[in-house]
Formats: C-alpha cells, sequence, structure tokens
C-alpha cells in the first residue's frame, strides 16, 4: 500500500496524470464539436437550400448527431471477405488518431498548450502529411474498385495541395521569425498576418479545402462515380471513424487557419476591455467561423473536375505561392522587417 | 486585354464571391419547408387518396354491386361478390381492394354510377403489414363512415367541373 501511493504520488507519476487530464479536456470538448459540426453542416446547408434541416430530435435537433451515432453503433461490422484484415481495421484508427494528436501543438491561449514544442508547425504539417496513409489503407485493404479509385485520387489530391500548403507556412513562418505556434500567434499582436499576406490566407484557405477533401475538391467521394470513396466497404464503427477524422480534420485545419492567419486566441483588436474574455473563446470563435465558410462553400460551389483540380493545384497554386514566397522574402529583406 | 481581364476576374475569384453572397443571402430568406407532421399542405379536392365505400343519409349503403369499378380497375384490385338481400335488392356479400395493388388511378370512382366508391382525402394509412392493407368491406364503410364529411364537401367542390 505504501509503495502504490507512494508510486501515485511520485513526481513522474503526477506529471503524467497532468498530461492525462490536459490531454481530456482537449479531446472531450473537439469530439462534441465534431459532433455538432455535422449537425451544423446539415442546418447551415439546409438553410441555404431553402429547407430547415433536422430539427426533430431534441430542441432544434440538438440531439441529432447522438441518434446517428447510436445508429452506426448498432450496425454490424462488416469485414469484406477479400480484404486484408489488419489493414482494413487499422486505417480508420489511423485516420482518428492522426486528426487528435495534432492538437498537442496547438495553443488555445496563453501558454494553454499540451506540448509547446519548437518545431509545432513542422509537427502539424507532418502529422496532417500523415493522414493520407488511412486514406491509402483503407482504399487498398477494402480490395475494391471504388474505394481503390477513390483513395488514389484523394492521395493524389491531399499530395498536390500540400507542396502550396508548405509553400503558405513559409511564408508564415518568414513573416513570424519562428516554428513555434506560441510564437506565431504572439508575432501576431500587432496586426494579424491575414491582412499583409491575404492573397496567401485564401490559399491557405483553398488548400485545405482540397486537403480534407471538402467541397468544392471532394471528387475522392464523388457519389455519382464513386459511390463513396475510399470507405465505401466501411460500415458501422469502423465508418463512424473515418467520419469523426475526417470532421476532426476539418476542425484542425480551421484550427491551423486561426493559429497561422487569424492572430489564434488573441482578440480581434488590442484593447484591454477584449482580453476580459478568455484566449479558448476568442479560439473557438475564430475556428467555428473559418468552420461556416467551409459549410458555406459546400453549399455554394459545385465539384471541380479531376484534371481542373489538378491543374490548379499544380499550375496555379504552385507558382504564385512560390513567387509570393520570394516577394515576402525580399519585402522583409529589403525594409530591413525581419523578426529578430 | 479582354483575356487580361477574365484572368484578373479569375485571379480575384469574383464569381465565387458572387455565389458565395447569393447563399449567404438564401441563409435568410423564410424556408419551404412544410414541418409535416404538424404543418400539412394544402390538397385539391380531386385529391386520390385511401378508398371509402359511402352511405345515402338514411344509413343504406349507396353501392349496387353493378361492378363496374372492378371491370374497369387497371391494377384488378377490386374483388366483388354479390347475390340479392331478403328484401329484394342488389348488394354486395363481399368487396374487397387490395390496396397494395392499387395505382390510385381514380377510375373507380369515376365508373360508379352512385358514387358509392370514391378516393377520398387521407392519405396517412401506412400500415407495418400487408394483411392491413387488404381493405374488406366492412373496412370500406367504416372509412366512408369517418371520412364523409370531408368525401361530401369535396364532391360539391369538384361538382361543376364534372
Amino acid at each position: 500500500m505504501e509503495t502504490l501511493t507512494g508510486f501515485f504520488t511520485s513526481p513522474m507519476m503526477v506529471e503524467l496524470m497532468w498530461t492525462v487530464a490536459q490531454i481530456f479536456a482537449v479531446i472531450v470538448p473537439l469530439l462534441i464539436a465534431v459532433a455538432y459540426l455535422t449537425l451544423a453542416e446539415r442546418r447551415v446547408i439546409g438553410l441555404m437550400q431553402l429547407r430547415k434541416g433536422p430539427n426533430v430530435v431534441g430542441p432544434f435537433g440538438l440531439l441529432q448527431p447522438f441518434a446517428d451515432a447510436l445508429k452506426l453503433l448498432s450496425k454490424e461490422t462488416i469485414l469484406p471477405s477479400g480484404a486484408s484484415k489488419a489493414v482494413f481495421v487499422i486505417a480508420p484508427m489511423l485516420t482518428f488518431v492522426l486528426s487528435l494528436v495534432a492538437w498537442a501543438v496547438i495553443p488555445f491561449g496563453e501558454g494553454m498548450v499540451i506540448a509547446d514544442v519548437n518545431v509545432g508547425i513542422l509537427y502539424l504539417f507532418a502529422i496532417s502529411s500523415l493522414g493520407v496513409y488511412g486514406v491509402i489503407m483503407a482504399g487498398w485493404a477494402s480490395n475494391s474498385k471504388y474505394p481503390f479509385l477513390g483513395a488514389m485520387r484523394s492521395a493524389a489530391q491531399m499530395i498536390s495541395y500540400e507542396v502550396s500548403l508548405g509553400l503558405v507556412i513559409i511564408t508564415v513562418i518568414m513573416a513570424a521569425g519562428s516554428l513555434n505556434l506560441t510564437d506565431i500567434v504572439m508575432a501576431q499582436k500587432d496586426m494579424w498576418f491575414f491582412i499583409p499576406l491575404f492573397p496567401m490566407f485564401v490559399i491557405f484557405f483553398i488548400s485545405t479545402l482540397a486537403e480534407t477533401n471538402r467541397a468544392p475538391f471532394d471528387l475522392p467521394e464523388g457519389e455519382s462515380e464513386l459511390v463513396a470513396g475510399y470507405f465505401v466497404e466501411y460500415s458501422s464503427m469502423s465508418f463512424a471513424l473515418f467520419f469523426l477524422g475526417e470532421y476532426a480534420n476539418m476542425i484542425l485545419m480551421s484550427g491551423m487557419t486561426t493559429t497561422l492567419f487569424l492572430g489564434g486566441w488573441l482578440p480581434p483588436f488590442d484593447w484591454p476591455i477584449l482580453y476580459l474574455i478568455p484566449g479558448p473563446v476568442w479560439f473557438a470563435l475564430k475556428v467555428a467561423l473559418v468552420l461556416f465558410v467551409f459549410l458555406w462553400v459546400r453549399a455554394t460551389t459545385p465539384r471541380y473536375r479531376y484534371d481542373q483540380l489538378m491543374r490548379l493545384g499544380w499550375k496555379i497554386f504552385l507558382p504564385f505561392t512560390l513567387i509570393f514566397v520570394v516577394l515576402t522574402g525580399g519585402v522583409l529583406l529589403g525594409f530591413g522587417l525581419l523578426p529578430q | 486585354m479582354s483575356s487580361l481581364i477574365a484572368a484578373a476576374r479569375s485571379f480575384l475569384l469574383l464569381e465565387i464571391l458572387k455565389g458565395m453572397g447569393l447563399t449567404l443571402k438564401y441563409l435568410f430568406k423564410p424556408k419551404a419547408t412544410l414541418n409535416y407532421p404538424y404543418e400539412k399542405g394544402f390538397i385539391s379536392p380531386r385529391f386520390r387518396g385511401e378508398h371509402a365505400l359511402r352511405r345515402y343519409p338514411n344509413g343504406e349503403e349507396r353501392c349496387i354491386a353493378c361492378k363496374l369499378c372492378e371491370a374497369i380497375c387497371p391494377a384488378q384490385a377490386i374483388t366483388i361478390e354479390a347475390e340479392p338481400r331478403p328484401d329484394g335488392s342488389r348488394r354486395t356479400t363481399r368487396y374487397d381492394i387490395d390496396m397494395t395493388k392499387c395505382i390510385y388511378c381514380g377510375f373507380c370512382q369515376e365508373a360508379c354510377p352512385v358514387d358509392a366508391i370514391v378516393e377520398g382525402p387521407n392519405f396517412e394509412f401506412a400500415a407495418e403489414t400487408r394483411e392491413e392493407l387488404y381493405y374488406d368491406k366492412e373496412k370500406l364503410l367504416s372509412n366512408g363512415d369517418r371520412w364523409e364529411t370531408e368525401i361530401a364537401r369535396n364532391l360539391a367542390a369538384d361538382a361543376r367541373y364534372r
């Protein structure tokens, strides 16, 4: 007994417990946000199409996500006989886990970050690039035509847009002078980066649409020709994991946009009164705003053709961002604005 | 020059922004959705819904077993058997409609010389089993009793177009 309490009160263990508590404090609100994002998507798109959207389950349809989750959980998990079982099972877990671990470096407020690493943005970029593995594994392991085609499209698309995404991130790093996300936010104290880097902001947002396979770049799940894309063969909980992962990725990308361009947890004006509202609230509000634009774009635009998608990524975004990287570097150097 | 303007337009995403402005406007417009079980749409007097067999005001059933409806029914959903009653009048002993076969064309009510078989305004008669949709004479007559006010009103409203 003595040794057991000693074990639990040892400094290492206390630190571990504290980290686990922090992780839960991030993941639980995040999963609730994912649930309500699905509802918000259906409501917003419904309203834009002159419908009402789900409003029957609970007040204003607020219990709809839970009804959907219960329905999915009560269904049977099907393992296709031709599938390679291990990979088939791991793929949705990978997608889901990757969409969660990236949150470790996102700062929610002054010092409110699970891991304040110095190369936070590289970590974030690496994790979001790994997301393509879940998709490829799912498409390959299903051993079926539509998932395979969907996975191929998805992989090609995510890789293409990551190139311009990376270049946009480089301009932000140049302007901020740090790879640490907290420092990047603090560098925006005087002016959020979306004002001086507005074209980059737009390109970053469009690239995140492509990166998360959202409309108008949702070809990987093009219903009319691919049924549902790479997760055709998935059902029940494994499908739910993909679904959650995809929406958590959307929130992650919005969080990234907020951190890099919209001043993270900083209030819109540097007035003392606005600092009374805690940082995480500002952060959540900005993320919600970006997510609304995600939904808004989906309600507005038709789907791109595949060659148009590739043309946009490689022939327009890539040269444009390259030129802008050089331009930003030149301006920063020429006018002596380089951050110390 | 014109190609330059077109390039500038596409670079500034003008068309997309215009489209997004439109969807934003629609976000605040009044919605077209009816809150169905609580709100219902208008139904024409000619609406062809669930069948009913009507009665005369004195309670005598209208159907005289002429079997015109059975003959004209394109889906052959109606089955009628008839024999004279003890008082000498000709009445049906059996009048069945298979609602799963019925195509709701309304020919039966057009063929009926005494306005006995009609399709009423009720469309909410979904059932959980097929058997519940095999309507017999008793069910049809009770439908007639239940919906008589609406049916009579609809017939009166539509009478001048016939």
